[in-house]
């Protein structure tokens, strides 16, 4: 029988690290581990040196905007960083999510880990507008230099203008950009 | 003192300017004697426009900066304005050397969101056209990689080649390169009767066509004298920068998700996965060329046994009914209506697909909150990740050297952008 890698990946920080593990949420198939902000950097550091996980690679690192669903307006749950992981020798794949409190002050970056990783960060400074500790060189990849905001933040308008009706008129006309009296 | 760019009429910066933008990645180590080029954006041996900030000390390079987004187009934000099904016909225009395995990528992990699976029959034919993409795609890598080595006349054989490929879709799809074939649970329709033997030909001309490249190149003097040594990186450095795809197993990794991770039914058949030794562009050269030979090995087998029956799941809540109940079928209507109009529904969640495109790892992630629409959708691209190791690969290489370097990447900035 195959090991299950999921439960031996939560098991193994869970000891290393008491606390760590925010929460488990399992997805069709794919296991996510929300860390909490300050560890995620020693976890990830095990994770890419532990004997039997062995998460070698990463695949990627992108941001999340949850600003629509937040029901009860919580703004500090609203961003959160996912780092996807792989293990090649388990042929096995893992997702860590940090909740981002603070954009301005984000999470650690891995950089050290896997120099991937700076790019990787660029890309989520550029996009997202959330800073990584300790990556210097947050510069604007993507965009021109001089670019206002961040454009994959879901309060970032496409480029149209949203229809106001009576029952919504005052909550867009306040973030309209117009000179006001 | 003022350094200036080779051309002024494309932006003068000053050392000042210049260390403002990069930060601290790139000091200039001796503003005195080193020289500041600007190489792109539009360079032909940068495959399309990447800007590359060269310090070079003579022909050699000091430093070197990556500058990319010339053609951003803000995908991942466009689609999160439009329904899942119709957000497909952006990932063809990322990378456009090979569309279909980008909405390979995509259309899998929207499959996965929605929890279904599609018919061994569309999965087969899905199969068959990833794998024609691939070969296309290195058709013209090899072309282009070819060209900017001065190898001119390979170019013109991988596009005769290509172009018969690029036939082979504008049947089944209607377009040569912007196809969105694949939809969600299955494909747009069914292939036509033409397209088995117009395959079974491709089958048959193809390995003396590679046996041609390779004549062309193998034991060329010059083409080794340009490739062999050029641009090493070993096999940690390889994992450790995040490389995939042949630019991964050049340097002697035997990672190939289609082996390793199979999806789309990959585990049925019999094809090997090309390794490299050395780490350099040549071995990254002969890992790619061996794999069409495996790509034409795979398509062989999956013809062999295409299965018959239906190219779309009967849930007609995600694909839309034939043309022809709607005639007859009111229910056939409200489904038709209601796909096109307002879409199907994905369930809250996230997912995390990774395909073997032919640059290698192309990941979706995709996170569903109970509506219509996307709530994010992020590409991780190979090309764009593979491009981070270009400032470590190409220190201290001569500038001709950068250039063999660049095409044995094999970028697509289309991707890169996004």
């Amino acid at each position: 029988m195959s090991t299950d890698y999921n439960e031996l990946a939560k098991d193994r920080i869970a000891a290393a690290f008491p606390n760590a593990i925010l929460d488990v949420v399992d997805f069709r198939g794919t296991r996510t581990l929300i860390i909490n902000p300050p560890q995620l950097k020693p976890i990830a550091r095990f994770l890419r040196d532990d004997e039997a996980l062995r998460y070698n690679y990463i695949s990627d690192i992108c941001a999340d905007d949850m600003l629509p669903e937040l029901t009860n307006g919580d703004v500090e749950d609203r961003f959160a960083v996912n780092y996807h992981l792989l293990s090649m020798s388990n042929k096995h794949r893992l997702r860590l999510r940090v909740p981002v409190e603070d954009p301005d002050n984000g999470p650690e970056t891995l950089t050290d880990l896997w120099p991937v990783a700076e790019w990787l960060e660029m890309e989520v400074w550029d996009l997202m507008g959330i800073r990584f500790k300790g990556n210097d060189d947050l510069r604007r990849l993507f965009l021109p230099e001089d670019w206002q905001g961040h454009p994959l933040r879901k309060d970032y308008p496409l480029g149209y203008e949203e229809v106001q009706f009576s029952f919504n008129w005052e909550a867009i006309d306040a973030k309209k950009p117009y000179a006001k009296d | 003192m003022t350094l200036t760019t080779q051309s002024d009429t494309i932006q003068e910066l000053t050392v000042e300017e210049i260390r403002a933008k990069l930060g601290t990645k790139m000091p200039i180590e001796d503003p005195e004697e080193h020289m500041l080029l600007s190489m792109g954006p539009q360079h032909p041996s940068t495959h399309g426009v990447l800007r590359l900030l060269l310090e070079l000390d003579g022909e050699r390079i000091v430093n070197l900066a990556n500058d990319i987004g010339f053609l951003h187009t803000g995908i991942e934000k466009t689609m999160e304005s439009k329904t899942y099904t119709k957000a497909l016909v952006m990932t063809d225009r990322m990378d456009y050397l090979a569309p279909m395995s980008n909405n390979y990528g995509y259309i899998l992990a929207v499959e996965k969101l929605l929890d279904v699976e599609v018919t061994p029959r569309a999965e087969t034919i899905r199969l068959i056209l990833v794998e024609l993409a691939r070969i296309s795609s290195h058709l013209v890598w090899l072309a282009t990689h070819a060209l900017d080595i001065a190898a001119m006349s390979v170019f013109l054989y991988c596009f005769r080649e290509r172009e018969y490929i690029l036939d082979l879709f504008e049947m089944v799809a209607g377009q040569r390169m912007m196809v969105s074939y694949f939809r969600p649970g299955g494909l747009w329709r069914d292939v036509p009767e033409e397209f088995e033997p117009a395959v079974r030909k491709f089958l048959d001309f193809m390995p003396s066509r590679i046996a041609d490249y390779e004549a062309l190149l193998k034991n060329n003097p010059i083409w080794l004298a340009r490739t062999k040594g050029v641009g090493t990186i070993s096999a940690d450095d390889a994992i450790a920068w995040g490389l995939s795809g042949a630019s991964l197993r050049g340097s002697g990794v035997d990672w190939d998700i289609r082996k390793t991770m199979p999806y789309g039914g990959y585990e049925k058949y019999e094809f090997d996965v090309p390794v490299g030794t050395d780490g350099d562009v040549y071995a990254r050269y002969r890992c790619r060329m061996q794999e069409m030979s495996e790509s034409l090995r795979i398509i062989r087998q999956a013809l062999d046994k295409l299965p018959k029956g239906a190219v779309n799941i009967d849930d007609r809540k995600i694909v839309p009914p034939p043309r022809a109940e709607l005639g007859r079928s009111m229910e056939a209507v409200i489904h038709h209506f209601k796909l096109w109009t307002e879409g199907f529904s994905a369930p809250a969640g996230y997912v995390y697909q990774a395909i073997e495109s032919p640059r290698g790892e192309f990941g979706c992630y995709l996170r569903g909150n109970g509506g219509p629409k996307p709530a994010r959708v992020h590409f991780r691209t190979p090309s764009y990740v593979n491009l981070a190791c270009l400032p470590m690969l190409s220190k201290g290489v001569f500038v001709a050297d950068l250039v063999a370097i660049i095409g044995s990447i094999d970028i697509v900035l289309g991707e890169i952008d996004r």
